[in-house]
């Protein structure tokens, strides 16, 4: 070869550092977090709050209400099987030695549930409503190859569909599968705890239409709020603790048996 | 596609729909014998194994026909193909994902200057040689460079070994790389372990001397020229190591999986027992490994009868990129017919004609082929072999 290996070293370190200065010129151009430097308008200041989700299994009759309510809600697909939140039942079936346990969510509950098994033979039976833990510690932002996944200040796991690229990573992430893929937007879709609601001083719509108060929504911060006014006197648990995702949305009277 | 009767147990309603299609199987196994035929190609540039040298060039085509295509079953993938580049301009460190835009073109920068350096003697005595545009592609592809003086060849070879020996642990880079975006998920039982990364790389590089020694073979019957026996038996001695080795960590994952029964081993044992025996045990271990170990066994101790040995070597090696194949699905589909509740099953139904179908599936898998082929057509990776013969 013509080139010498100094000339050779000096053409190669020339080409590293234009590359990286060229690299940070694009990142100052274009951020990952564009959205999340773009915090709600309109006298919300986020860094004034942050959410909090509680569950109260014992209270859940199982009416889906809720799943229904957030279909309408966030325009999610009534033909398609996603979800941002729905009700699982548990049924606990007497048997002679051990028991058996029957989960269900059909339609993810939207259209409450049937009774297909006689009430003698289940020893105990209870609902579960699911939603995004919208974590702490989030391993769908974790995943998220762009960065169109974040954590908003007040505490709020949302995605840029602008952003997404639709690999699907998050969706494998997620140990709790609150994650799903929008095929008409072709990016990864989940539960906002309907941030364009909560931001203007409203209830999700999950936590609104519960006729019971399974559902109980409110900020951390605010030592007077709904949730903390559980989670003060209450026994709670998370889904999935040992996974150390740090679910920011806590139950009351968890079984065993979930996950 | 309905749910019904492809569901067992309770799935997470979201669950349905199996995310991750046969594309992102052929991903994995794209990069596997990309990373497998580069390493087989550095058994000679950088381990100075002579008797690999009939092969080390085509090695490297390989590895780049390979290579050019790996992102398209990703790119095909994506919800949002032209947003891809993002991963490159706005990369998320956090994500194991997000280095994969760097990883992938800083390996084919090697690949293709590992190529240039093998090849640059060639190139250029084609381009002093001919006319035409003949002479005027072979003097760009010799980047208007015509010194091929005993120095200057000699230094091609050093920095060919020097590129070679950062392409190693790129190549192993590349693909164990891989095996950590699956092995990084804690939400899915299957997947998550830190062995993955390293089950990837072996399985990678059996697949990819198993693809080398069949398109060896294939090669040379097609121009009908002598089968370098010695070199065919390197490969295949190579192939048996690394086959125990793989095996060694495929099972070493199980049995401890197993051992330890937690929680979740539940689900993971009827997803062996139930959803993938057959290409788990009886393809990925059986066929794709235990068969070849012992047909490569009696190769090793078998003297003369050198076609019988080339037969067992190329049955030994369609069974090993089959097997592998087997893997990735058993990792990739496999992981996605567990639920995340650990309470239940799903089916991936392969879709013939759609995006993400099986059609686009063949066709990205068959495309190597032909840019292999076209890339040998331009770089005749035979020529220093047969004319100092």
């Amino acid at each position: 070869m013509n080139v010498s290996r100094r000339e050779f070293t000096r053409i190669g370190c020339r080409i590293i550092i234009g590359a990286a200065a060229g690299t940070a010129v694009v990142e100052s151009i274009v951020t990952n977090s564009a959205a999340k430097e773009n915090p709600p308008k309109g006298g919300y200041d986020w860094n004034e709050h942050f959410w909090g989700y509680l569950v109260d299994t014992r209270k859940c009759i199982g009416c889906g209400r809720c799943a229904n309510a957030c279909k309408l809600e966030n325009e999610v697909p009534f033909d398609e099987p996603v979800y941002r939140t729905w009700v699982e039942r548990y049924r606990i079936i007497k048997k002679e030695r051990e028991e058996e346990v029957i989960i269900d969510s059909p339609n993810g509950s939207i259209d409450g549930f049937v009774d297909d098994i006689p009430d003698e033979e289940i020893k105990k039976a209870f609902y579960v409503p699911k939603i995004c833990n919208h974590c702490e510690n989030p391993p769908c932002v974790q995943v998220c190859p762009v960065g169109a996944t974040y954590t908003t200040e007040d505490g709020v796991v949302l995605v840029d569909y602008d952003y997404c690229i639709g690999c699907r990573y998050c969706i494998q992430g997620c140990p709790y599968g609150a994650r799903y893929f929008n095929t008409e937007k072709g990016t990864a879709d989940k539960c906002t705890w309907c941030y364009h609601r909560i931001t203007k001083g409203l209830l999700p719509a999950c936590v609104q239409a519960c006729p019971v108060g399974a559902r109980v929504f409110g900020d951390l911060n605010d030592p007077e709020s709904a949730v903390n006014k559980v989670l003060d006197i209450e026994r709670i648990n998370v889904l999935k603790p040992d996974l150390g995702t740090k679910p920011k949305v806590y139950y009351v009277g968890l079984d065993r048996e979930v996950r | 596609m309905t749910a019904e009767g492809l569901v067992w147990g309770y799935i997470y309603p979201n669950e349905a729909e199996i995310q991750w299609s046969i594309l992102i199987v052929l991903y994995p196994y794209i990069t596997g014998l990309v990373a497998g035929a580069f390493i087989a190609s550095s058994l000679y540039h950088v381990f100075g194994k002579k008797e690999i040298r009939p092969v080390a060039r085509f090695a490297l085509l390989t590895a780049l026909a390979f290579l050019l295509v790996a992102t398209m079953p990703l790119l095909t993938h994506l919800g949002h193909p032209e947003r891809g580049i993002e991963i490159m301009f706005t990369p998320h460190l956090t994500s194991a994902m997000s280095g994969f835009g760097y990883i992938y073109s800083f390996y084919l920068i090697i690949v293709v200057l590992e190529i240039w350096l093998s090849f640059r003697e060639d190139i250029v005595r084609t381009a002093l040689n001919s006319r035409g545009w003949k002479e005027l592609l072979y003097s760009a592809l010799a980047l208007f460079s015509y010194d091929i003086s005993e120095k200057a060849l000699h230094d091609d070879e050093k920095l060919a070994k020097k590129l070679a020996i950062i392409g190693i642990p790129s190549a192993a880079f590349l693909h164990g790389y891989v095996g950590f975006i699956f092995g990084g998920i804690k939400a899915n039982p299957w997947w998550s372990t830190p062995l993955m990364p390293l089950i990837f790389l072996m399985s990678a590089i059996v697949s990819g001397i198993a693809l080398l020694i069949l398109l060896y073979i294939a090669s040379m019957k097609i121009r009908k020229h002598a089968i370098d026996h010695k070199c065919l038996h390197s490969l295949a001695h190579y192939l048996w190591v690394f086959l125990i080795l793989d095996v060694a960590l495929e099972l070493l994952e199980i049995v401890s999986m197993k051992y330890e029964s937690l929680e979740e081993m539940e689900i993971v044992n009827r997803l062996l027992s139930e959803k993938i025996a057959t290409t788990f045990y009886g393809v990925q271990l059986g066929l794709g490994i235990f068969v070849p170990f012992i047909l490569l066994l009696l190769v090793g101790i078998m003297r003369n009868r050198e076609t019988l040995k080339m037969i067992l070597i190329s049955i030994s090696s369609i069974f090993v990129v089959t097997g592998v194949f087997a893997m990735r699905w058993n990792v990739v589909i496999g992981g996605q017919e567990i639920s995340k509740s650990l309470s239940g099953t799903m089916t991936y139904v392969p879709v013939f004609f759609s995006q993400e179908g099986v059609l686009p599936a063949i066709i990205i898998l068959s495309l190597p082929f032909v840019i292999l082929y076209v890339l040998t057509r331009i770089l005749p990776p035979w020529k220093d072999m047969e004319s100092t013969e």
